[in-house]
């Protein structure tokens, strides 16, 4: 089972470090790893979404528990938040192709943020499951390259994360 | 405390006196050399050790003999990679240590400086925190966050990496009454509800044993043990590091679990309907088989860090906190038990009848078990400290514990070399005790040159080594498991211990019959420097009972087993 975790770290040098190694070491996949500092600038957050089972999600989340930077902890379950990823695809696209490719992305919502002779990069945002969609879309005229972001996560409504210490 | 400027370096004893240290293990180098020029006028001891894990390893020993924290100092680079085995180990068990490392200067940082190490990125996965200091505003904080971090909530080691520069630079000093972490909680409080519900799964048992770890020695609750166990008539078992947790002359006293634990501790955990946990973590050294640990028990967990609940066994009952106060909480939840005590008790005292620790003595062969027990009965209250393999396991079984903080040995990480270095620091911190280090010959050769430490320090502690010219523990597996294929485990004829401390103006004792054991000992206990006793014993005598790895628990080996 897959679980997005918001954690709340001190913005301070080697958390990315504390906290990657932590995984690596106990064997926990990542799936998806996004930081960014908050709204109070002493304080990232980093979005986690990990791979495992209750048990699995319990150990990570006491694990991470122990380290002195990880302020709190939070487990954002799909029915109660939202979460969006970016994906930037440069898309092979001549006078042929060029139209229907941007007939897709349009479809998708997607920007056309580069055009070349022979080639378009498309930004697109959404989650895992649009993301795919439109690569698998894409994927006959040649994808040339990806690049994605780690998945970034919200409660729905009011709720929020760590309210004390932010 | 002043207006004027002060130095990192001197800022740094301050914060050490603030935190109450009295005595540092280090070893000077290169980019410490202001910290040592103010060291120099201190009144803080430094104890200068050999070889820097040795000061890793003393500070630990200090840490345990005490309860409070160990302070190692070592230059960068190759000083501080040398505490990494240390800083493991304490890490492992739970210790609490703060360790200093000289850094190069803050602007040659990453260059690969002469004596640079990423001593902050190597100890990541072994330490409870670090730090490496930026600003020398900002040392005062960190030193006395490193000490809080260390010596709160589970114990561990915590590195502090000093800039050269950091040492040099001069700010007002003011050092911090308390600090807030927004990240670290140690004081959570208990749970009463889930005390309460301990307490009904108490009342309900007919079996109950407690399974006591290093956590009770660690949280100061051996009375407090001591009340439940008796309260409840339930027998207590203990892990290596709980050893000493619970009095073993007293009649619930099941002594050691696990692999090398008594049979009738591993045969009551097997056949018990409730385990009680207390500041223990179920390691695979104590459970065996995993899936055939216990299996009719119920599983109380007491423990002050939520991640060992369920890491390694399920747990029906998980109590998270101080376990002082746990216990206190617990025992005020209970009353005498009287109707239990019949059935269960009677049961374990026929194993214990039936199944007693127990070898074969010699009139010609020194035994490394008669060893232990005649250091017992010369010196029933000394600190043990031990090497690792079989002198450790031998001294565990083998000597009566009474009390806590008396018996000190490497049990997470298993590390050779240990004892001699811990047996240093815990003699420092308890200058009127006798500490004895039982030693093995292969373990006591990895920090051997500590003798060096010991002489010119004057501190006087005992090595008992039981010399069987192997590395005995690797051999007894060699010898079960491996058809007695000895590979590269034979050490025979390659020093002699006698001369080698008398090298160091030291006092060397070699016995070699049984009857000259006892008088070895008491020369030893009334030398007035360091001893190294050459215990010459039989090469062959192996440690059992034995499970072996991989085996339930209840699955054990005797004298005489063949594999």
């Amino acid at each position: 089972m897959r679980h997005t975790l918001a954690v709340l770290v001190e913005n301070k040098p080697g958390v990315l470090a504390r906290v990657s190694g932590l995984f690596s070491r106990r064997g926990y996949n990542i799936e998806s790893l996004a930081v960014g500092m908050t709204e109070n600038p002493e304080i990232s957050r980093m979005t986690i979404v990990v791979e495992g089972d209750d048990r699995v999600l319990a150990q990570v989340t006491s694990q991470l528990s122990k380290l002195i930077d990880v302020i709190s902890i939070s487990d954002l379950p799909p029915s109660e938040s939202v979460d969006r990823g970016l994906a930037l695809l440069k898309v092979a696209a001549d006078t042929d192709t060029r139209a229907e490719i941007m007939q897709i992305a349009s479809i998708f919502r997607a920007k056309i943020i580069d055009i070349g002779a022979e080639t378009l990069v498309i930004e697109v945002t959404g989650d895992k499951g649009k993301i795919g969609a439109i690569e698998n879309m894409l994927g006959r005229f040649g994808i040339k390259e990806v690049v994605r972001t780690g998945r970034v996560a919200l409660h729905r409504g009011t709720k929020t994360v760590g309210g004390e210490y932010r | 405390m002043t207006d004027t400027p002060i130095s990192g370096a001197k800022a740094l004893i301050n914060c050490l006196k603030s935190e109450g240290v009295d005595t540092i293990f280090g070893y000077p180098g290169g980019v410490l050399l202001p910290l040592y020029d103010e060291l120099y006028d201190s009144d803080i001891n430094h104890i200068l050790v050999r070889h820097e894990q040795a000061g890793a390893h003393a500070a630990d020993g200090y840490a345990r003999a005490t309860g409070k924290v160990g302070v190692c100092l070592a230059t960068s680079g190759p000083g501080a990679t040398n505490l990494v085995t240390g800083i493991a180990n304490a890490y492992m068990d739970s210790v609490p240590v703060v360790a200093i490392t000289g850094q190069v200067p803050t602007p040659m940082i990453g260059n690969d400086a002469f004596q640079e190490a990423d001593i902050t990125g190597i100890t990541l996965p072994i330490t409870k925190h670090n730090y490496l200091v930026r600003d020398v505003e900002d040392l005062p904080w960190i030193v006395k966050e490193a000490f809080y971090i260390a010596s709160t909530g589970r114990p561990g080691p915590v590195l502090i990496d000093l800039p050269k520069d950091i040492t040099t630079d001069e700010f007002e000093f003011i050092y911090p009454g308390r600090t807030y972490l927004r990240g670290y909680h140690p004081d959570v409080g208990i749970d009463e509800d889930a005390v309460k519900r301990a307490a009904s799964m108490i009342l309900d048992s007919e079996c109950p044993v407690i399974y006591a770890g290093g956590g009770v020695i660690i949280s100061d609750s051996s009375s407090e043990l001591l009340k439940l166990a008796e309260t409840i008539q339930a027998p207590v078992t203990t892990t290596l590091l709980g050893i000493g947790a619970f009095p073993q002359s007293n009649p619930l006293s099941l002594r050691m679990l696990g692999m090398h634990g008594t049979k009738y501790a591993n045969y009551a955990v097997q056949e018990s309907d409730l385990l009680i946990a207390i500041g223990a973590r179920f390691d695979d050294r104590v459970t065996g088989k995993v899936d055939a640990f216990a299996p009719h028990a119920k599983v109380i967990h007491i423990d002050i860090d939520p991640a060992e609940i369920g890491k390694n066994v399920r747990v029906d009952l998980p109590v998270i906190g101080d376990a002082k106060k746990i216990l206190q909480s617990l025992n005020s939840n209970l009353q005498k038990m009287q109707s239990r005590s019949g059935a269960w008790l009677g049961k374990i005292d026929a194993w214990k009848k039936k199944h007693p620790l127990s070898y074969v003595q010699s009139d010609e062969v020194i035994k490394p078990q008669y060893v232990v027990q005649e250091i017992h009965r010369a010196c029933p209250d000394a600190i043990i400290v031990t090497e690792v393999g079989q002198n450790q396991m031998w001294a565990a079984q083998y000597f009566q514990f009474e009390n806590p903080r008396t018996f000190i040995t490497s049990g997470g990480l298993g590390t050779m070399g240990y004892g001699f270095p811990a047996a240093i620091g815990a003699k420092v911190g308890c200058p009127d005790r006798t500490v004895i280090d039982i030693a093995g010959d292969g373990s006591f050769q990895m920090t051997s040159q500590e003798l060096a430490t010991v002489s010119k320090s004057d501190i006087k502690v005992i090595v008992a080594i039981l010399n069987n010219s192997y590395l005995g523990m690797v051999r007894q597996w060699q010898e079960l498991f491996f058809d007695e294929r000895y590979s590269y485990t034979d050490i025979s004829q390659s020093v002699d211990f006698v001369k080698l401390a008398e090298a160091y103006n030291l006092v060397g004792i070699r016995a070699e019959k049984p009857s000259e054991v006892p008088s070895a000992i008491s020369e030893a206990l009334s030398a007035d420097r360091t001893v190294v006793i050459d215990f010459v014993v039989d090469p062959m005598e192996n440690v059992f009972p034995m499970v072996p790895a991989g085996a339930a628990i209840n699955e054990i080996l005797e004298q005489g087993a063949v594999a």
